[in-house]
């Protein structure tokens, strides 16, 4: 199995930090974005298998982000699990609308997201 | 002119009128028939050939006297809103169908004293009526200029065919229904198309003087100028004139409610109330129009004739003189238009009167109880066509035998004389409780014999006289008033004063306290049953069937008790008839025998027991409490609904607030979950052994920050709902406003060079205010940081001001940082303030500072906002007073 990459989206650096670092731990290839536009330049460029994707963020917010990388055909395979705060059901409703693969509510378990997120690529 | 044209034309013109009345009576429900204007000109049959004519005589003599008989009406028409609606309401209620009926009920249903107000009635009218033939004969002589009188007899009269062509459609049109106070509809029709003829054809005669005799007003003027005694007419006469005037206006406003053709066209045909509303303003307008051009006319004759003419007709001398044979036409035809109108509406309702007030309840009734229903019909209205016929007869012979010489302003004058005695009774029967039948029988006697004395009894002595010197001499000789003035002035102080001690010295029986009572709080009674709580007794529904029956007919009769037993729920079987009952078929009867009768009929078949003073107090009582608790139930009812709706706005509120607190729950549940998510992840990854060192303290120190941050927010919240609450007690000091803002720059100055951004203070003087200082350093910070934040290192400035308007102090913070989006000036002090797309994320730490600020400043008194007008960077300003 080649190295899997990810890319992970949080305006909060410690957040970011502590979660580039458990899946480097699982030998992942890591890139990490601060908001929504860099993400999009980046998921250009490495065209990830995984993105963990906060909702919440300056400039381009996660369904918009979302919404952009389902346009672009190169990430085809591309899984999305959305990162957020907001635990509604109209916002979760909301992503699954717009094609999100999966959902995990803040504060979550890093454990759990590498298991739904191995999951999900294997 | 031709008598056979003339007589030709005065046929057309009364089959013209059959022709309005029969189209009338057969659409009765049609609004042409029904509407605010015809009532409004059938009130118009106030103006009769008095009008039409002398007004112009007098005018011709006397100047503007004639106007004070239009002033009485134009004064009392705002008061019929007022007083003519409750007449109205208490009429339509109690069947009544004449003036007679309406006083005699008032004061329990006397008999006397109706028959006393038909005869008062009959003394004033028969001479009016006869005054109108006289108008009607004389003009119609005139015109087909010949002198004759009447000397030919009466068979050769026209005035004796026109006045039996004019009984003929009365009592035609006036006896359809034996229920007298149903309405006439055709009778009022034709009366509202004659008085609009009437006026138009006075109009045009004004115009045609005016205008075409003369080169308008102001050249009748100079000419009129010219004439003998000119001054005296163009001119009040002072003091003594002032209480003809006086007089005369009060004559004339008893007048229009008192006279029976008035009480007839306002009451008994008065189809809505709501028609009253126009009438009030229409009705005066009327009487202005009808009264613009008569000085001129009058002036006009003057001018033109020196001879011994009769000035009241001037209208119809002129052209005449002139010979335009079609205006004096015209002028002929209104003025037998004002006369045809008095005599049918006068006739009218004094038939009624003589029929219900002086002939039934006097012997007839016995005879009816015994009949059938059809011969009953019949009866009643047999006597009312003959009574017809008898009034106009009589009113014909009058004219033939007294009033030869009297002019038309003088018999107007004592017919409004005698029909004023009527006002005492009528009046303060209305707002006066105490007012009795018998007070009101000696105040109208005593008023009437004054009237005999010194007003008819001359006339009668001095047919042949000249006018002006028959009644030469008033009761004790007062010099200054007219005859008619001295006469009304001693017959009303006479007939009041009587009728107010006998009212005061004597007690009336139970019926008329009871009936007084619901005169004078009619409003009360209107929606008590019946009015039952006036009779007492025992009586048995098969009689009073019986009785119903003779003068209904058996269906009507029918019809009547069983829309009655549904009304109030009684059964059909009942035996025994109640006060409710007695009541109903008193009502039902009064319309057709008028209300004494009714009385009377109703006493024969049931055992009346007198209603005690106390009963009748109780019951009087009783209604007082049950209006009473009425009010209160109102009153509580309408506090319920003011309490309902204040419930439903608190509830509005608070459903608000709910969705405020809900969301701003949301917003703090958000913001506390952001450094736990970052904690808790920390946490988790700190738990692998092979973690380098120096990352292990990295992670360590996050997880310190972010504790820090939750505590700040933690702190921030409750500080917020503190200040939101007003709990938290600000410690207002005196101090220099200044050296606050000095410490604050002091704190954040680290940062500040950190940064490379400089802080300017851009003011000089001194400012002493009240304030809490450390609240105050919170707002400084606060503003000072946002504006740090927001400035890019190295090329941020920021500016302080500070300067008194008033009596508030002004500071302003002012950065060259990115600034605020131009439509979110007004959010940015909300709490958890965001930008408009919910998911942007804002500016870290911003969500709290700004609200935090707005509630100190508040707690000040003083305001805080952020300048739209600033260009670049963004400009917050605060002001607090200076004082306390």
């Amino acid at each position: 199995m080649s190295e899997k990459k990810i890319l992970i989206v949080d305006d909060e650096p410690n957040i970011l930090m502590s979660l580039e670092y458990a899946f480097k731990k699982k030998a992942f290839q890591v890139y990490v974005a601060r908001d929504g536009t860099e993400a999009l330049e980046i998921a250009d460029e490495y065209f990830p298998d995984v993105v963990l994707l906060d909702i919440m963020m300056p400039h381009l917010d996660g369904y918009e982000t979302l919404k952009r990388l389902r346009a672009n055909k190169k990430l085809s395979h591309t899984k999305v699990v959305f990162l957020s705060a907001k635990s509604k059901e109209a916002d979760l409703k909301k992503g699954l609308e717009l094609g999100v693969d999966s959902y995990e509510t803040k504060p979550f378990s890093i454990k759990r997201i590498i298991a739904k997120v191995e999951d999900l690529i294997s | 002119m031709g008598n056979i044209a003339l007589i030709m034309i005065i046929i057309s013109y009364l089959a013209l009128l059959f022709l309005v009345a029969f189209l009338a009576e057969k659409n009765r429900e049609s609004k042409w028939v029904n509407n605010p204007y015809v009532y409004t000109l059938s009130l118009a049959v106030y103006c009769t050939a008095w009008t039409y004519y002398g007004s112009v005589g007098i005018a011709s003599k006397s100047g503007i006297r004639f106007l004070a008989i239009y002033l009485g009406p134009v004064i009392a028409m705002p008061l019929w809103i007022i007083l003519m609606r409750k007449i109205i309401r208490i009429s339509k209620q109690q069947k009544i169908s004449s003036i007679a009926d309406f006083i005699s009920m008032r004061y329990g249903n006397n008999r006397l004293l109706g028959a006393l107000v038909t005869i008062t009635c009959l003394i004033a009218v028969i001479p009016y009526i006869a005054l109108q033939l006289k108008a009607v004969s004389e003009t119609f002589e005139l015109l087909i200029g010949d002198n004759g009188f009447y000397t030919k007899g009466i068979l050769f009269d026209t005035t004796f065919y026109i006045a039996l062509l004019i009984a003929i459609f009365v009592a035609f049109f006036g006896t359809r229904s034996s229920d007298a106070s149903k309405r006439k509809q055709g009778i009022a029709t034709a009366v509202a198309v004659e008085s609009l003829l009437k006026l138009v054809f006075f109009l045009i005669i004004g115009i045609y003087v005016t205008f075409y005799l003369f080169d308008g007003t102001s050249d009748i003027y100079e000419h009129a100028a010219k004439t003998a005694n000119f001054k005296q007419l163009a001119s009040f006469g002072g003091l003594q004139e002032g209480f003809n005037w006086l007089f005369t206006i009060c004559l004339s406003f008893f007048a229009i409610f008192l006279l029976p053709r008035q009480f007839h066209v306002a009451v008994v045909e008065n189809q809505h109330e709501t028609h009253l509303k126009k009438a009030i303003w229409l009705f005066p307008l009327y009487l202005l129009l009808f009264n613009v051009f008569v000085i001129f006319i009058a002036w006009a004759g003057n001018i033109n004739f020196n001879g011994p003419v009769n000035a009241d007709y001037y209208s119809l001398l002129l052209p005449l003189q002139k010979g335009h044979t079609t205006f004096a036409v015209m002028v002929f035809i209104g003025g037998f238009s004002a006369v045809i109108s008095m005599i049918v509406v006068s006739t009218l309702a004094l038939s009624t009167m003589v029929s219900n007030n002086l002939v039934i309840p006097y012997g007839f009734v016995k005879r009816m109880a015994t009949a059938t229903p059809e011969s009953n019909s019949s009866s009643v209205k047999n006597l009312r066509r003959i009574a017809i016929f008898m009034l106009i007869i009589v009113a014909y012979f009058f004219y033939v035998k007294f009033s030869k010489e009297l002019s038309l302003y003088a018999i107007g004058l004592i017919s409004f004389v005698v029909i004023s005695q009527l006002a005492p009774s009528f009046f303060l029967g209305l707002f006066w409780r105490r007012g009795t039948a018998k007070a009101a029988k000696i105040g109208i006697a005593v008023g009437l014999l004054i009237v005999l004395y010194t007003l008819i009894g001359p006339m009668l002595a001095n047919t042949n006289a000249p006018p002006g010197t028959m009644h030469a001499s008033g009761l004790f000789n007062l010099p200054y008033l007219t005859p008619e003035s001295n006469a009304f002035f001693w017959s009303i102080t006479g007939n009041l004063l009587c009728f107010l001690v006998v009212s005061v010295r004597s007690k009336g029986n139970y019926r008329e306290r009871n009936y007084a009572e619901m005169f004078v709080n009619n409003s009360n009674y209107e929606n008590l049953q019946e009015n039952a709580f006036v009779w007492k007794g025992e009586a048995y529904v098969a009689d009073i069937r019986q009785l119903l029956n003779r003068f209904l007919g058996e269906s009507r009769t029918l019809r009547a008790l069983d829309i009655f037993n549904r009304r109030y729920g009684i059964s059909e079987k009942e035996e025994r008839a109640d006060a409710r009952l007695i009541n109903f078929s008193e009502k039902l009867l009064t319309g057709t025998l008028g209300s004494a009768s009714a009385k009377m009929l109703l006493a024969s078949v049931s055992k009346e027991k007198p209603v005690s003073l106390l009963e009748v107090l109780t019951i009087l009582e009783e209604t007082k409490e049950t209006k009473a608790t009425n009010k209160l139930l109102l009153e509580k009812s309408k506090e319920l609904e003011q309490l309902t709706a204040l419930l439903k706005s608190a509830n509005q509120a608070l459903l608000s607030q709910d969705k405020l607190k809900d969301e701003f729950l949301d917003t703090v549940a958000h913001e506390l979950k952001t450094p736990i998510t970052s904690i808790k992840a920390a946490s988790e990854v700190l738990q692998d052994d092979d973690m380098p060192k120096a990352l292990r303290k990295r992670f360590l120190t996050n997880i310190e920050n972010d504790t820090k941050r939750l505590t700040t927010l933690i702190h921030n919240i409750l500080d917020l709902e503190k200040l939101s609450n007003k709990r938290a007690e600000l410690e207002l000091k005196r101090g220099k406003l200044d050296a606050t803002i000095k410490r604050a720059v002091d704190g954040v100055r680290p940062i500040a060079n950190l940064k490379d951004i400089g802080i300017k203070l851009e003011y000089t003087r001194s400012v002493y205010a009240h304030y809490d200082e450390d609240r105050m350093l919170q707002v400084l910070t606060n503003l000072l940081s946002n504006a740090l934040k927001f400035t890019d290192a190295g090329k941020g400035a920021i500016k302080i001001q500070m300067s008194s308007f008033g009596d508030e102090v002004r500071v302003a913070v002012e950065d060259n940082g990115k600034g605020i989006p131009k439509d979110e000036h007004r959010y940015i002090f909300q709490k958890f303030y965001q930008s408009k797309n919910q998911n942007i994320k804002k500016q870290q730490g911003s969500g709290f500072g700004l609200a935090i600020c707005q509630k100190i400043i508040e707690g000040h008194a003083g305001r805080i906002w952020s300048d739209e007008t600033i260009k670049t960077g963004a400009r917050i300003v605060f002001t607090i007073p200076l004082e306390k």
